[in-house]
C-alpha cells in the first residue's frame, strides 16, 4: 500500500502572536464543529446543545456567577500547571492534589471550629497548600530518586485521594447529625469564605487565584528561577551542562503546582460546601480540566486566566444540557478530549508550515 | 480461614480479573516497542467495554460484539496515532486527551444500556472429563474462550516480536527509527499499525468487562485499569511473557480487594490498593531498568521525521 501523498512539516522559523490567536482561534472552532457532528451522530440536536450551553454559561448574571464561580478553582490549579508543564513535568494529578487540599482544609475546620475567622481560614489555606504540595512531593520523590515517571504516579495518587476522602467521610469523619448521609457536618461560621453579594463567588479565593497567576508569571519571565525552570523543560540537557540542578526544579514545580491545586480544594469546601463530600461532589474534574486550562493558554499563567474562565463557562453551560438534555455528567469529558487534540494539533499548524506533495 | 480452597479460588479468580489488563498490556507493548506512547489505553477500553456490551446486545452475538470493541480501539488510536506520528503532537496529551473522549463518548453512548442485563454473555467452557478434574479442573479448565485467548496471545506475540521479520522490523522503528528508514522501512506505516493493533487489544480488553467479567454496561467500568495497564508494559520490561506474570498478579489483588472486605477493612481503604501496588511496582521496575540497563525501547516518544533526523 502506497500512500497517494506525503503530509511534510516544515518547521516555522518566527511565529507572530496573531497567528498564534487566530490558530488557536480556529482549533476551537473545529474542535466544536467535531463535538457538534458527534453530539448529531449520537441523536442530539448540536444547535440545540450549543444554544444551551451558551446561555447556560454566559447568558444571565446568574449563569455568569455560577462561570466565575467554577473558574476559581480552575485559574489556580491550571496556573500551577502552566508552571509544572514549562518545567516539562507532566504533574497530571491535580485533582488529586485539590482534593487532599480539601481533606486538610475540612480537617482543621472540623476540629478547630472556634478559633476566630482570620486565624482559621488562613490556616487552611496553608494547611491545604502544604497537603497539595506534600501529596505532589511523593512522585517528585519517585521521580527524582527511583527514575519513576510522574504520568503516572501523579495519577494513581489520584484514586488514592479520591478513596482517602470516600474512607473519611463513610468513617471518622461522618457527621452525627447528618442522618446517616457520607458527609461530615458543617463547617462553622469562622470556616466560611465570604461570597459576592447573593452569589456564590467566594471572592477570597478568586483574588488569590488571580494573585497566583501574577506571581508565577513573574516568577517565570522575570526571575533565575524561572529562566531555570523554562531552561530545564526546553533543553535538559543544556541545564545539566549550565550547572542547574535538575531535580531540586523537579520537585519544586510539582510542589508548586501541587500546593495550588490543594488551594482549589480549600476554596471549594470552605468557600461552597462548607464540608467535606463526595470527590465529584467537590470537584467535577476540575484538576483534569485545568490541564485544559494550562495547554489552552499555551503555557502562560497570565492567559490561565481567561482560559479558566472560558472552561469554566463550558463546565456550566455543561450542566444546562445535562438537565434540558438529559445526559450523563461526563458527557463534558468529549468537549474536553476533543478541545484538547485540536489545540495540540494547532501548536503544530504554528510551528510548522504544512506541505502536501504527490 | 487461608485455606487451600481459598487459594485456590483466589488464583481461579485472578485470572478473569486480570485477562482485561492481559490484552491492554499486551496491546501497549507493541504500540510503545514501535516508539508510540499512548496513554489513551482507558479512553479505549472504556469504548471497547461499551462497543462491545451494545452490539453483543443488538445482534445476540456476543463475539460479534467483541469484534466490534476491536475496531472501536483500533479506530480511536487510529486518532492518537495520526496527531502523534503525522502531526508528531505531545504524545503524553494527545493520550489524555483520547482517555478523556473515551470516557466521555461512552457514558453518552452508554447511558441507555445502564442496568440492562446481556443475555448473550461469554460462559465460561466446559471441557469434558478435564473440567471436572479435582482442583486441576477449576484452576485450568474453567475459564471463558477470551480468557484462553489472552494466554495464547502471549507466546504468539513474543514468538512475531522477537523471532520474525516483522518484529525485527518493529523493534528497530521503535529503537532507531532513522536506521530502519535508512534501510527502507516505512516509519510510519509500522507505527499506524502497532499502535492500531494496540488499540484493537485495548478494545477487546475492555469488552471482557463488560460481555464476560461483569457482564453489564457501568458508567466509567474501566475504573483506571488502562492507567494500570500502562504500569504494567513498564513492569513487563516491554515482553510479552512478563505482561502476563503482571496482569494476574493485579488480577489476584482485585480478587483479595473482595475477599478482605468481610474482615472488616474499610473498602475505601482496599481500593487504594491496586493503585498504590502500581506506584510499587513502578518503582521497583525503574530500579531495574537501571540496574539491568535494559528499558524502554529508545524511540520512545520521539516522534520521527527524515527532515530532521
Amino acid at each position: 500500500m502506497k500512500a497517494p501523498f506525503r503530509i511534510r512539516l516544515e518547521r516555522r522559523l518566527h511565529v507572530s502572536r496573531f497567528t498564534q490567536f487566530v490558530t488557536l482561534t480556529l482549533a476551537l472552532l473545529l474542535a466544536m464543529l467535531t463535538i457538534g457532528v458527534v453530539f448529531f451522530a449520537l441523536g442530539v440536536d448540536p444547535l440545540f446543545a450549543y444554544g444551551r450551553i451558551f446561555t447556560g454559561a454566559f447568558g444571565s448574571a446568574y449563569s455568569l456567577s455560577e462561570t466565575v464561580t467554577k473558574s476559581i478553582p480552575l485559574i489556580l490549579a491550571g496556573v500551577g500547571l502552566t508552571l509544572a508543564f514549562r518545567a516539562r513535568v507532566y504533574n497530571i494529578g491535580a485533582e488529586g492534589q485539590l482534593l487532599i487540599g480539601a481533606i486538610v482544609a475540612s480537617g482543621l475546620a472540623l476540629n478547630f471550629p472556634d478559633w476566630p475567622a482570620f486565624v482559621l481560614l488562613p490556616a487552611m489555606f496553608i494547611g491545604g497548600f502544604l497537603g497539595g504540595a506534600l501529596w505532589a512531593f511523593i512522585p517528585g520523590l519517585l521521580k527524582t530518586r527511583f527514575r519513576v515517571d510522574e504520568v503516572l504516579t501523579t495519577l494513581m495518587l489520584v484514586y488514592v485521594a479520591s478513596e482517602a476522602v470516600n474512607y473519611l467521610i463513610y468513617g471518622p469523619w461522618k457527621g452525627p447529625s447528618e442522618s446517616g448521609f457520607p458527609i461530615t457536618e458543617r463547617f462553622s461560621a469562622a470556616a466560611q469564605l465570604p461570597r459576592l453579594f447573593n452569589t456564590r463567588i467566594h471572592y477570597p479565593t478568586l483574588l488569590l487565584g488571580l494573585l497566583v497567576a501574577g506571581l508565577i508569571y513573574l516568577l517565570i519571565e522575570r526571575t533565575w528561577l524561572g529562566y531555570e525552570i523554562r531552561v530545564v523543560g526546553e533543553n535538559p540537557a543544556a541545564a545539566q551542562f549550565a550547572g542547574i540542578s535538575n531535580w531540586k526544579i523537579v520537585l519544586l514545580v510539582l510542589m508548586l503546582s501541587g500546593g495550588l491545586a490543594g488551594l482549589a480544594g480549600v476554596g471549594e469546601v470552605a468557600g461552597i460546601h462548607y464540608r467535606l463530600r463526595n470527590p465529584t461532589g467537590i470537584s467535577p474534574g476540575y484538576g483534569f480540566t485545568a490541564i485544559l486550562v494550562a495547554w489552552l493558554a499555551r503555557l502562560n499563567p497570565l492567559i490561565a486566566v481567561p482560559t479558566a474562565f472560558l472552561l469554566g463557562g463550558l463546565l456550566v453551560g455543561g450542566d444546562a444540557i445535562q438537565i434540558a438534555l438529559n445526559l450523563p455528567a461526563a458527557t463534558i469529558q468529549i468537549f474536553n478530549g476533543v478541545i484538547l487534540f485540536f489545540v495540540i494539533g494547532a501548536d503544530i499548524f504554528t510551528q510548522y508550515r504544512i506541505r502536501i506533495e504527490r | 480461614m487461608i485455606d487451600l480452597n481459598f487459594i485456590l479460588l483466589a488464583l481461579t479468580a485472578a485470572i478473569p480479573a486480570g485477562t482485561p489488563l492481559l490484552f491492554g498490556a499486551l496491546g501497549e507493548v507493541y504500540a510503545e516497542r514501535s516508539g508510540v506512547l499512548n496513554l489513551g489505553v482507558e479512553g479505549m477500553m472504556i469504548m471497547g467495554a461499551v462497543a462491545g456490551f451494545a452490539v453483543s446486545l443488538a445482534t445476540g452475538y456476543v463475539w460479534l460484539g467483541v469484534l466490534a470493541a476491536a475496531l472501536v480501539g483500533a479506530l480511536l488510536a487510529l486518532v492518537h496515532a495520526f496527531a502523534s506520528i503525522t502531526l508528531r503532537v505531545n504524545q503524553v496529551v494527545s493520550g489524555l486527551a483520547l482517555t478523556m473522549l473515551g470516557l466521555g463518548l461512552s457514558s453518552m453512548i452508554g447511558k441507555r444500556y445502564v442496568g440492562l442485563p446481556l443475555p448473550a454473555r461469554l460462559e465460561p467452557l466446559h471441557f469434558p472429563v478435564l473440567s471436572d478434574l479435582p482442583i486441576i479442573g477449576p484452576l485450568l479448565f474453567r475459564f471463558d474462550p477470551l480468557a484462553y485467548l489472552a494466554i495464547l496471545l502471549v507466546p504468539v506475540l513474543w514468538f512475531v516480536l522477537y523471532k520474525t521479520r516483522w518484529g525485527n522490523t518493529l523493534r528497530s522503528v521503535g529503537e532507531n527509527p532513522a536506521a530502519a528508514d535508512a534501510l527502507g522501512v516505512d516509519v510510519a506505516r509500522v507505527r499506524y499499525l502497532a499502535v492500531m493493533f494496540g488499540g484493537a487489544l485495548a478494545g477487546i480488553g475492555g469488552a471482557y468487562l463488560s460481555v464476560a467479567y461483569a457482564p453489564a454496561w457501568i458508567e466509567g467500568m474501566t475504573a483506571g485499569a488502562g492507567w494500570i495497564v500502562i504500569a504494567l508494559t513498564i513492569f513487563a520490561m516491554w515482553d510479552p511473557p512478563r505482561a502476563l506474570l503482571g496482569a494476574y498478579l493485579f488480577g489476584g489483588v482485585r480478587v483479595l480487594q473482595f475477599r478482605l472486605q468481610p474482615l472488616g477493612i474499610s473498602p475505601n481503604i482496599l481500593n487504594m490498593l491496586p493503585f498504590l501496588l502500581t506506584i510499587l511496582v513502578l518503582m521497583l521496575s525503574a530500579g531495574q531498568v537501571v540496574r539491568r540497563r535494559i528499558g524502554a525501547p529508545a524511540a520512545l516518544m520521539v516522534a520521527y521525521s527524515r527532515e530532521e533526523r
